[in-house]
């Protein structure tokens, strides 16, 4: 284990009723970093905020549930208004191994990219449902043809990024609603700099994945409108 | 057109109207809003009262009888309603977005 500090990193997790689990995840981010861990609860109804506290976490509460998206946004205002330098967004699950978090960081803070994006993809042997992997390898293909860019893992919501992409993330252009591949294209479009690193990621221990709700077949959906209409838009201003 | 199609129409026409001007008499409705129903009614009771322009209409846009015309523009006009309806609401949701966060991102902090 290094001695680096990471005091100038927040990790964001978004959390939604993830009592039971969400403090052994910020348990095992604390081997790995000592980064200051942000909680945001997406009005969990269970003790997903009071365990989290317990265990030493900055929790954020949102008054109801708004979303994925939303509440990792919350994160990403929360770090920008703290001065965060740098921030890594995770999932509460335990799906993201923590191990992974100083080689997403590293090429974000030399100053290499603007966001590194985790992927699964490289060695690993990651299943999932079949409609879920062919939305998976379609957006990674159309993303990688319009950012002209190897991406593997477009969906991935294991990150990290910098102060520049904070502010961004933290205006009204970030799609709340559905934060994937077409935030990647936007990032593309916007000129930040992004590159895929190999991390461990672990199949999550429900059915309750961090794309929760979302059925396959509406994801393709819309994430094919929001890729396009990404494409349609002028440079929009911050 | 019948003159019993007229007389219902204009009836109804009429009765939006003033249920209209009474709503926002009550302030149960913005005035912002009140424009959209208001031409609605103003509309239909101009079609039905100028007949020729009805019937202009009708063979402009190919119907079969000014009543057809009549319903069409009726059922755009609900559309242009509810598509302005769902602006209004997504910009609702991102107003109750952004303070929810605020909410959240402030409490417990000195």
């Amino acid at each position: 284990m290094n001695t680096e500090s990471d005091k100038d990193v927040a990790i964001i997790i978004p959390a939604y009723n993830e009592a039971g689990r969400i403090a052994s995840t910020i348990a095992n981010i604390r081997k790995f970093t000592d980064a200051d861990i942000i909680v945001v609860s997406d009005g969990s109804t269970d003790a997903t905020a009071s365990e989290a506290r317990k265990a030493g976490a900055i929790v954020k509460e949102l008054p109801f549930n708004l979303g994925y998206g939303v509440a990792l946004q919350t994160g990403f205002k929360y770090a920008l208004k703290k001065g965060y330098k740098f921030a890594v967004q995770m999932d509460a699950d335990g799906q993201h191994d923590p191990s992974s978090i100083r080689a997403l960081l590293e090429p974000v803070r030399n100053g290499e990219v603007d966001v590194a994006v985790g992927s699964r993809f490289y060695g690993g042997n990651y299943k999932a449902p079949f409609l879920r992997r062919f939305g998976m390898v379609f957006f990674a293909f159309i993303t990688s043809a319009i950012t002209r860019k190897k991406t593997t893992d477009s969906t991935s919501g294991f990150q990290a990024l910098n102060r520049k992409i904070l502010e961004y993330y933290s205006s009204d252009s970030y799609p709340v609603d559905y934060p994937d591949a077409d935030v990647l294209i936007m990032l593309h479009r916007k000129g930040f700099k992004f590159k895929e690193v190999p991390v461990i990621m672990h199949e999550a221990d429900s059915k309750k994945s961090m794309h929760r709700g979302f059925k396959p077949l509406f994801y393709i959906f819309k994430m094919t409108l929001s890729i396009f209409v990404t494409l349609l838009r002028k440079e929009e201003h911050l | 057109m019948t003159a019993q199609q007229k007389v219902f129409a204009l009836i109804m026409s009429a009765g939006l109207f003033l249920l209209i001007i009474e709503l926002v008499r009550r302030r149960r409705l913005a005035e912002e809003y009140s424009v959209l129903w208001l031409l609605t009614g103003v509309v239909i009771a101009a079609l039905v009262i100028w007949y020729d322009l009805l019937e202009w209409l009708t063979r402009l846009i190919g119907a079969v009888t000014p009543t057809t015309t009549l319903f069409i523009f009726g059922i755009i006009f609900l559309m242009l309603i509810n598509l302005h309806y769902s602006v209004k609401i997504t910009k609702l949701t991102s107003q109750v977005k952004n303070l929810a966060q605020k909410i959240a991102i402030d409490e417990n902090e000195k």
